[in-house]
């Protein structure tokens, strides 16, 4: 039994099914009346098409996991959102993250499926499995408890999975079975949105492959959008149809994943591409010198500057905008010279 | 040749207590290799979570007895080790380095105040001028500087410059051999690459040896001298780690081989793509 793939008509298909527009997201924090702000998510807009998986790489604190938290609506203080919007549009009807709560509170979790960061641990160790799964999805999915239980076993089965697995503890099961089960409560309801931070991160290699052909499989099954994020390139190179990199809390680059390892046009991006490292290939890469950025005090200007091998004095003092250039955007005074560099 | 390090036929052993029954888990089995002193180098542990490489360092370290078999550090049983001068002296000389460099640091302390006291314990220090000197010295060899650290809390520094702390840490006893269990499994491509750098400009520059236990099989064709690959508890291949990495010869250690990804889309995509297409071979096999 195949499950048949909605085909939507061509002008809802051209539409972005999420529109990121200029969002600012810090922590606000008082120390004893010292106000400190970390400028995690530093004006960021992006759109994603339907049906598509877009990855968003950059070195650690540079703000990833802030970002797809803000845009899946899960943020507390002191992350609060200080300017901009997140929209989603589920089949023409619009969903404005920030602006109406209630009614993304209500819609969210049957259109949208955020996995966090470690979500293996999702799984309670004193519960067993199908609690998990009655706790996350039961409400949204309005079958009754029979129905849905047949509902979870199928979808099970369908990603690999015994459904015996549900009387299971966590423990009980190895870790690339606990990542496929993470993978099916991300995608039991259905959902058109996934959101999901560093997902492979913490897999065993050789489970590694069939994870993400699996996540590509339920994407395509369900002609859902993956928005995800991780620092391994490799994983970006393997299932992401566009990458966004993010430096200091802002998007430097973005564009197809073939253009972007093939023709990086920001020096930040050739230097993530040109670190990485190749069996059958010794020759020595170079890190980046100097120290990552601090979010409460960036950098003037463009934020790369102080590490950049291109930086020139325009750089230190006025922030590029990210533009269109080549296939993708890029923000950078010398964007596109970094193959003469 | 001097011996620095021996593992001679090294078996450890968990008693397992079930719901009903005890059982021996065989964490490590029958592992022998050595290093020299004359030829300091990067050794590397490869395999997946459970093969046994903490049990492993963790023997090397002193802080696990084996089961059976004899562990020599410059040629001396490190189980008959007794007295605490004894101990603190050959802790001087294998230090260990952590996976998590946020969890290596107690947070309530400045990093200053926990490196002086690794140059009192294992130097015998008692001169402030002195503590300092040796601390500066080793920040000095992973491209820091006590200036730059005095006063700070561990949360105020990046990961990565915590990692390279980590490392200052462990070289300011001076140490023959560094044992680095997962070092970089938590960190991006350009960190990870600074870190196993920093490993061969130690080995170059100070001659220390480094046993680099990892899964990711980059970064140990990038930097290592030898590699073991184990698979549970068994080492299943051995030898120049090119050659190995390069051209495993073992069924494990070519399926772990395959298992890497290449940084690259269109070889990646191909392979992502066999993946899907078997899976749905074997989907279509199955009845129902
Ligand atoms: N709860 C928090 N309070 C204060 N600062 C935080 C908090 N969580 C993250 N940060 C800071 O926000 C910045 C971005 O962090 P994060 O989004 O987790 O980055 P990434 O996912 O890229 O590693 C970092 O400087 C981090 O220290
Ligand atoms: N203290 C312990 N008691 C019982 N079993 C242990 C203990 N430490 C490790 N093991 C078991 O020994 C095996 C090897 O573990 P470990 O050395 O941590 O592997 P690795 O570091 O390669 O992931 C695993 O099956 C693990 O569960
Ligand atoms: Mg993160
Ligand atoms: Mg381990």
């Amino acid at each position: 039994m195949l499950a048949v793939v909605e085909t939507k008509p061509a002008s809802v298909e051209a539409k972005p099914v999420l529109r990121v527009e200029g969002l600012k997201a810090y922590y606000q924090m008082n120390y004893f009346g010292v106000r400190r702000e970390v400028r995690a998510v530093d004006d960021i807009s992006l759109t994603i098409k339907r049906n598509e998986i877009y990855g968003i790489a950059g070195e650690s604190s540079s703000g990833k996991s802030s970002l797809i938290k803000t845009i899946a609506g899960a943020i507390t203080p002191p992350l609060r959102v200080v300017e901009g919007s997140v929209k989603f549009d589920f089949g023409g009807k619009e969903l404005d993250v920030y602006a109406e709560r209630p009614a993304m509170k209500a819609a969210r979790w049957k259109h949208l499926s955020y996995v966090m960061q470690g979500s293996m641990n999702v799984l309670n160790p004193v519960r067993k499995v199908k609690h998990a799964f009655h706790d996350f999805a039961f409400k949204h999915m309005g079958l009754s408890e029979q129905d849905f239980r047949a509902r979870v076993e199928s979808h099970l089965q369908r990603i690999g999975l015994d459904p015996r697995v549900l009387e299971a503890y966590p423990h009980q099961l190895s870790g690339g079975m606990r990542q496929r089960l993470t993978i099916g409560l991300a995608t039991v309801c259905e959902p058109e949105f996934i959101i999901a931070d560093e997902p492979t991160t913490a897999l065993d290699v050789l489970v590694q492959q069939d994870v993400l052909a699996l996540i590509k499989e339920v994407q395509q099954r369900l002609g859902s959008s993956i928005i995800f994020v991780t620092h391994d390139m490799t994983v970006h190179a393997a299932i992401a149809d566009r990458i966004g990199i993010v430096y200091a809390g802002r998007l430097v680059e973005e564009g197809p994943t073939i253009d972007v390892f093939e023709r990086p046009q920001h020096p930040y991006t050739a230097h993530l591409i040109a670190s990485l490292p190749r069996i059958g290939d010794t020759k020595k890469r170079i890190a980046l010198p100097g120290k990552p950025p601090n979010l409460a005090d960036p950098p003037s200007g463009c934020r790369f500057h102080p590490r950049c091998p291109l930086a020139i004095d325009k750089c230190t003092r006025e922030n590029p905008p990210l533009v269109p250039r080549q296939t993708g955007r890029v923000a950078c005074w010398r964007a596109g010279e970094v193959e003469a560099a | 040749m001097t011996t620095l390090l021996e593992l001679d036929h090294i078996n450890k052993d968990y008693r397992i207590r079930g719901f009903l029954d005890r059982s021996t888990l065989h964490a490590v089995k029958d592992v022998s290799f050595s290093l020299e002193v004359e030829k300091p180098e990067i050794f590397t542990i490869v395999g997946e979570s459970g093969s046994g490489k903490t049990t492993t360092a963790r023997m090397i370290l002193g802080n696990e007895t084996p089961t059976s078999g004899h562990l020599r550090f410059m040629g001396e049983d490190v189980a008959a080790i007794r007295s605490r001068a004894e101990r603190l002296k050959f802790m001087a000389r294998v230090q260990p380095i952590f996976q998590n460099p946020f969890e290596a640091f107690n947070p309530l302390t400045t990093l200053d105040y926990f490196l002086f006291a690794t140059a009192k314990r294992f130097l015998g220090l008692k001169d402030q001028a002195n503590i300092e000197a040796a601390t500066d010295r080793a920040l000095n060899h992973v491209g820091l500087s006590l200036a730059e650290v005095r006063g700070r809390y561990s949360h105020e520094l990046s990961g990565g410059q915590l990692q390279r702390i980590a490392v200052a840490r462990a070289l300011i006893p001076e140490p023959k051999l560094i044992v680095a269990d997962e070092p970089v499994s938590m960190v991006d491509a350009s960190l990870r690459m600074s870190i196993v750098n920093l490993f061969r400009d130690l080995r170059d520059t100070l001659g220390v040896s480094i046993i680099y236990i990892t899964h990711d099989l980059s970064t140990a064709y990038y930097i290592s001298d030898r590699v073991i690959i184990m698979h549970r508890g068994d080492v299943v291949e051995a030898g120049d780690a090119k050659t190995v990495l390069g051209h495993p010869q073992h069924a494990y250690s070519r399926a772990l081989r395959e298992a890497v990804l290449p940084p690259d889309p269109v070889a990646a995509r191909r392979i992502i793509a066999q993946r899907m297409a078997s899976a749905k071979a074997a989907e279509a096999r199955q009845p129902g």
